[in-house]
């Protein structure tokens, strides 16, 4: 019966499972097979094998976008991280659930706005001819000739912009549960406010602020839109170099070759996530008691995403665990 | 200020609150810019010449847009309908399931949620032209079909993406729920099959339901997957909207933009007045 009850439950994850095996982990592999074939004269893959598209990698303007997408990308995670600490710390300690959820709301909204719309408010607030550039010149910080728009600043902001939600909610999913009577303590101990958000509210978090780390770090890596619609000439990033290989110039393999790379660097960062997860999630008892709570942080920044407040999912998960037993 | 302090007597720091509003400033202020832009007679944006509905008039009657938002809806439905049955069948078998295989299979549903829009549309890509241009050939000659880039491609594309969305949200729901409710179901006999009609299904069907929403909304808005497997001439509505803005920035896009961002607005606070009553 029990073997019966196993076979059933193998069925029910197979259509996905083939589903995601044929249409994303397979055109993975195929990305690193199409990095070895000719160009075809109509755009199209060649027959035969050849290193073509591994050597024009050396285009002496790539070491330079290369540097620019990681510095970029290493930036505005680190900024959106900076913000959204103190935010999640303020939302946590708002008493008013009603208030709690305004605020949260008002936050996530940009966030289900179309990335398009968000990327062309950008061009019109940063218009040449627009508010603020009147504002600045009218305060004699910037000379009237100074382009806003088309530069790598404005692709740093728009990212920071963009990526602000995807920060907060993973940061606030825990600080949500964060015991707030610990920072008194720590403060009745003779701890500065300051050096007791540092050395308990911090430590706290530290599962949020990782997942927080991930999923702006590595979509980062990969932006296309934002500098393809808001950059300028100096301003290029891998991501749309690609999308230029494929459409502009239509060379498949060499948009493999740089996908490639990006791919390989976007997994490396996966790896140590992972990877630390498990060393974070057995150091101290009252660490495994955390991560009990959290169980897996990636499901939990779903249900945080839709359903702003999520206090009683890891309460009753835990007494589903426990009727288990 | 009362109620930001919950702790007694604590003197707390203004500077998160500081920050949380100069942020809230900073999400809002572009996008309010937008909002008063449209209402600008101005054809190019910049500098403001005088109040004007023209934009809004204009676009009610602009028939590619209309088309492009027919493109869109098929897809998304299409899209929604199978990502949402694949996401809930993985979104139980992820609970039950208490195999070593089962972290595999975790790694390959949420794996995609992170990975960047450009690396997913470019691989799928790569695997459409390579699937064309080995069996396109023989597929035409033995089934009369011809294989090309275009609405199935993109259904495709948008069915892998929103498959682990659902899973997630699903997911959630059913580790929310009372588990000794199948236990008590069991004990008084019924069978799996009764019990997943009568007792699961209508308890994640919240879920479900939230899964489905997400994946519908996450079709109608994505522009990268969909710029990279779509054909020649297919036209969603963030694609038309992205040719807009490459060919400048015309008027007609503050309009759309705007009825947007309404759109957006009722949306999330809809779905939060109704979940937050269920909870109640």
């Amino acid at each position: 019966m029990k073997l019966f009850r196993n076979c059933g439950n193998f069925f029910l994850g197979l259509p996905a499972f083939v589903w995601l095996l044929i249409f994303y982990a397979l055109p993975a592999i195929v990305i690193f097979f199409i990095v070895f074939k000719p160009v075809d004269s109509n755009g199209g893959i060649g027959e035969g094998w050849t290193l073509q598209a591994v050597c024009e990698l050396k285009d002496p303007s790539y070491p330079a976008i290369m540097w620019r997408t990681f510095w970029q990308g290493i930036v505005s995670t680190f900024v959106c991280i900076a913000i959204s600490i103190p935010i999640c710390y303020q939302l946590a300690r708002i008493s008013n659930v009603k208030i709690k959820n305004f605020f949260l709301l008002l936050i996530v909204v940009p966030f289900w706005t179309n990335f398009l719309i968000r990327i062309y408010a950008w061009k019109v607030f940063l218009h040449p001819d627009g508010a603020l550039k009147h504002l600045l010149v009218w305060m004699g910080v910037i000379p009237q000739s100074t382009m806003l728009l088309y530069n790598q600043w404005a692709v740093l902001a728009v990212m920071i912009y963009t990526y602000i939600p995807f920060a907060v909610l993973p940061i606030y999913s825990v600080a949500e549960k964060f015991d707030f009577s610990l920072l008194d303590a720590a403060k009745d101990l003779g701890a500065s406010s300051f050096y007791a958000f540092r050395k308990v509210f911090l430590p706290g978090i530290s599962k949020g602020v990782l997942t927080a780390v991930m999923v702006v770090l590595i979509p980062a890596f990969g932006a296309y839109l934002i500098p393809d619609l808001v950059g300028g000439k100096d301003s290029h990033l891998v991501g749309d170099m690609i999308a230029r290989r494929v459409f502009t110039d239509r060379n498949l393999p060499h948009a493999s070759a740089l996908s490639a790379v990006l791919m390989i660097a976007v997994f490396l960062p996966l790896v140590a996530f992972i990877w630390f997860r498990k060393i974070f999630g057995t150091k101290s008892p009252d660490d495994a008691k955390l991560q009990l709570k959290q169980q897996d942080t990636k499901q939990r920044l779903g249900s945080s995403l839709l359903f702003t407040s999520d206090t009683n999912v890891s309460q009753n998960q835990q007494k589903g665990e426990e009727a288990n037993e | 200020m009362k109620f930001f302090r919950k702790n007694r007597g604590a003197a707390q720091s203004r500077f998160p609150m500081l920050i949380t509003l100069l942020t809230l400033i900073f999400l809002y202020t572009p996008l309010v810019m937008v909002v008063i832009a449209s209402f600008n007679a101005s054809k190019y944006g910049g500098s403001w010449v005088g109040f004007s509905l023209i934009w809004y008039e204009k676009l009610f009657h602009h028939d590619v847009i209309w088309n492009a938002l027919l493109n869109t809806m098929i897809i998304a439905f299409f899209s929604t309908f199978f990502s949402t049955v694949l996401g809930t069948l993985a979104a139980l078998y992820l609970y039950r399931s208490k195999s070593k295989f089962k972290s595999v299979y975790s790694t390959l549903i949420y794996t995609p949620l992170i990975v960047p829009d450009i690396l997913m549309g470019i691989s799928l890509l790569m695997l459409f032209v390579l699937v064309i241009s080995v069996c396109g050939g023989w597929v035409n000659s033995i089934l009369g079909i011809n294989m090309h880039l275009g609405f199935t491609t993109i259904i495709i594309a948008h069915i892998t993406f929103c498959l682990s969305y659902v899973t997630m949200v699903v997911l959630a729901r059913l580790q929310e729920f009372d588990h000794s409710l199948i236990e008590a179901a069991q004990d008084l006999g019924a069978s799996n099959l009764y019990i997943f009609f009568k007792v699961t299904l209508p308890i994640i069907m919240p879920g479900i339901i939230a899964g489905a929403l997400f994946a519908f909304t996450l079709s109608i808005d994505d522009f990268v997957i969909t710029f990279f497997v779509k054909g020649a001439g297919d036209t969603t509505l963030p694609i038309y909207i992205q040719s807009a803005m490459r060919r400048g920035t015309p008027a007609v896009i503050n309009a759309l933009s705007v009825i947007f961002l309404v759109l957006t607005f009722v949306f999330v606070f809809g779905t939060q007045k109704l979940l937050s009553r269920k909870k109640s």
